[in-house]
């Protein structure tokens, strides 16, 4: 919420309009309460519930319950390489994700814009990915598709001399990465193939009509139109990807050793097997802190490109 | 965008909202008494494996519920690490979700030393004498007893054995002693090792204290490795556990099935069911699904005692038993479905149905006295028998040690260190760091806790 209004502080105007009073005023706002009132409930109050439990040592696997010790899981959470560690993957996993996906779908959204034979099922193939549940997806790539003994991806590569690869033992960051690039590839071609279709087919006329070859179209005249739309899908691919937990708990469980633990699978096993409830509680807390601060420069800066652009046409 | 009369009004609403929250929290906490009626809806958490899922859970709803029409029974099935984990929620916090709980000789003691646990032998045994506590296997017994009496009941019990396909070894003028060492079987994978075809053992490698480090266990232990000193100072770097490591992560390396760091128990089980594995180092209990579900593999399978080095026996123990957390409603209903579930008369059910070499094993000594079961399980009763009687988790290893268990440390730290060493160790396995850099954050991680802490004192 601070984020947004950071991003566009409401205009200094009196929005009071006049000849009503102030009883009304709240009268007409009286039917946004239970929204209000639902979202504190369901969003602050468990936040406040976390602060507490993050200054207590508590452990689900003894019987003491739950006792304040000021800041030492704080001290703990910017102590331990385990922490640090599955924050750095989250941030290689993501950033590579995106970025590829993002590649690819603009590769496939200028394909899938020029006009063909059944230009119609072949969209609708390609957008599949993205309509799988996750948690769907990630069995089928950890079973049938990657399986060291029966997986399709190895049958396929068998001819070209790659035999038994244990996908997920040996590439298990790079297996969850292609997974999350293939299912994210599709919605960064949709918005990119929306900004595309809006693309005014004169300028591209022109463009011809000047003698211009199709990279330098590409480059000069459709890459910095469908910017705000490029922008617009790594923003969003980033907020859904930095969650990912689906593949990583139901391909490889984090492992092997920790080498694809990020940090929504990290705060999940300070809960499910150390049953460290107020450690969990400090990494969760620093988390969100860390989240607020980098989306609060990503959105920044997304508003200043996007004021840049408007400025710029 | 807010006058004063606004905000107050909002935080008074949201105060009483939190009010109701908590006032709800504090009822459903708070009304766990305990009540011995005999009849009502059971939920019971359970492990997912073979013998629960393919036998209990039918048999519960075709023959429990007709009988007791009374009762109601729930399953909620989970693998192991998930088991764990709602088990250990759900007795921490009262939630009291659970009637009935699977846990093991790890839970069991720890469990009733907090008080999370009815303790069954004064509550319900003692009044039940058909119950036949006394059949029950000694060494399972005193697992799931705290001082003295049981709090648990087992399902099914198990030790480690070693298995092999005997047209393999012949085919390969190979010949599996009774009581192999460890290096003799490392010789037979290298010889048995076709890669592509067929690994020359199949071990766990999935993270986790009761999946791969259940194996690495009993080699630490039988190459004289212990996890903590009697000054309850860590042992993971000493010589000893480093060459027990050393030696499992390269045999699993070198002749072990692909992808090792995935698989546990129900993995291993499929590959060598389809004829991939030579040699199998995995639960007594293995037996009884290969029986069931790979007749042809079966016929094969030739059966060892779990490998040793420096000790006479290595093999680890552990049970699925049933517990009623204390203050759980319904425990009458609750004594009346684990008494069944772990009865003589269930065996007879599950044999009529699905065939004695189907029976859940080691639990009790009438079963290894029935003339039925000895002829359909008499290629691996004996050796399960044997291996299960062969245990002693008071003194795993070479040297004493100041905790009890084989395959874990039965102190509450473990469930969490187990896994850090259990997640290296299969980083080791996948190749992603050495042994020995996966035993030094083992060892740091064991050393954040005191001996007192780890003592309990």
């Amino acid at each position: 919420m601070t984020v947004l209004e950071d991003l566009a502080p409401p205009p200094q105007v009196e929005v009071r309009p006049r000849g009503i009073s102030r009883r009304e005023r709240w009268q007409l706002r009286l039917p946004l309460l239970p929204a209000l009132i639902y979202t504190i409930v369901v969003t602050q109050i468990p936040f406040l519930v976390t602060l507490w439990y993050s200054f207590q040592s508590y452990f689900w696997n003894t019987s003491s319950g739950a006792h304040f010790n000021g800041l030492s899981n704080y001290k703990t959470v910017f102590t331990s390489p385990a922490f640090r560690g599955s924050l750095v993957r989250s941030v290689v996993m993501t950033v590579t994700a995106v970025i590829v996906a993002m590649i690819l779908g603009v590769a496939l959204a200028v394909l899938l814009d020029r006009k063909f034979f059944g230009r119609g099922v072949v969209r609708t193939l390609i957008i599949t990915p993205f309509l799988v549940m996750p948690a769907a997806a990630a069995l089928v790539w950890a079973g049938p598709m990657l399986d060291p003994n029966f997986g399709l991806v190895n049958w396929l590569l068998e001819p070209f001399g790659v035999h038994h690869v244990a996908w997920l033992s040996t590439h298990a960051l790079g297996s969850v990465i292609l997974v999350m690039i293939w299912q994210w590839t599709p919605f960064m071609t949709l918005i990119v193939l929306a900004g595309l279709q809006g693309q005014p087919a004169d300028t591209l006329e022109a463009a011809k009509v000047d003698g211009a070859g199709a990279l330098a179209t590409f480059r000069e005249l459709t890459f910095p139109y469908l910017r705000p739309y490029i922008e617009l899908g790594i923003l969003l691919g980033s907020i859904y990807l930095v969650n990912v937990f689906d593949a990583v708990r139901l391909m490889t469980n984090g492992g092997p050793g920790t080498s694809t633990t990020n940090l929504p699978f990290y705060l999940f096993q300070e809960v499910n097997n150390a049953f460290d409830i107020g450690g969990a509680a400090a990494a969760g807390v620093v988390t969100v802190i860390l989240t607020i601060i980098v989306a609060t420069f990503a959105l920044r800066m997304f508003a200043r490109v996007f004021q840049f652009e408007e400025a710029g046409v | 965008m807010s006058s004063p009369p606004f905000r107050l009004r909002t935080l008074g609403a949201v105060g009483s909202v939190a009010a109701l929250v908590a006032l709800a929290a504090c009822s459903s906490s708070g009304g766990g008494s305990s009540t011995n009626s005999s009849s009502g809806t059971v939920t019971v958490a359970v492990v997912s494996n073979p013998l629960i899922t393919g036998q209990m859970i039918p048999l519960t709803q075709s023959v429990f519920e007709k009988q007791n029409p009374g009762i109601t029974v729930k399953f909620a099935t989970y693998t192991e690490g998930d088991l764990r984990a709602a088990i250990q929620k759900d007795v921490a916090t009262h939630s009291n979700a659970f009637n009935v709980i699977m846990i093991g000789p790890y839970e069991t003691p720890l469990f009733a030393k907090s008080g999370w646990l009815t303790n069954l032998s004064t509550q319900f045994i003692a009044s039940d004498p058909g119950y036949g506590a006394g059949d029950l296997l000694p060494p399972i017994a005193k697992a799931l007893s705290y001082k003295g009496d049981l709090y648990a009941v087992p399902f099914y019990g198990e030790s480690s054995m070693m298995f092999y396909n005997k047209a393999l070894f012949a085919q390969a003028g190979l010949t599996m002693p009774t009581n192999p060492t460890w290096a003799q079987i490392q010789t037979f994978a290298a010889k048995l090792n076709v890669p592509g075809k067929q690994s020359g053992i199949c071990l766990r490698g999935l993270a986790g204290w009761g999946d791969n480090m259940a194996a690495l266990d009993t080699v630490v232990n039988t190459f004289g490795g212990q996890w903590f000193n009697m000054n309850w100072q860590p042992q993971l770097t000493s010589p000893a556990f480093e060459s027990a490591a050393s030696f499992y992560v390269n045999l699993v390396r070198k002749y072990g099935e692909p992808g090792a760091a995935n698989d546990s128990f129900n993995q291993l089980l499929t590959l060598y069911g389809q004829g991939k594995c030579a040699m199998w180092y995995d639960a007594t209990v293995a037996a009884t699904s290969i029986a069931t579900t790979y007749p042809s593999v079966f016929a094969q399978t030739g059966y060892a005692l779990a490998p040793v080095n420096l000790t006479k026996s290595s093999g680890w123990l552990w049970t699925w038993a049933l517990g009623i957390p204390q203050g759980t409603a319904n425990a009458g209903a609750a004594w009346k479905f684990v008494s069944w579930a772990t009865s003589q008369q269930y065996d007879q059910l599950v044999a009529a149905k699905y065939g004695w070499s189907a029976v859940p094993p080691g639990t009790r000594t009438s079963l290894y006295n029935n003339p039925q079961y000895q002829q359909a399980a008499k290629a691996f009763a004996a050796i399960t028998l044997a291996s299960i009687n062969s245990v002693d988790p008071e003194h795993p290893t070479l040297n004493p040690v100041p905790y009890v268990g084989i395959q874990y440390v039965d102190i509450p730290q473990f469930e969490s260190l187990g896994l850090t060493v259990a997640q290296q160790i299969a980083g080791a396995i996948a190749g992603t760091e050495s042994v020995s850099q996966a035993l030094q954050a083992g060892q740091s991680a064991a050393s954040q806790y005191t001996p007192a802490q780890l003592s309990g004192g």
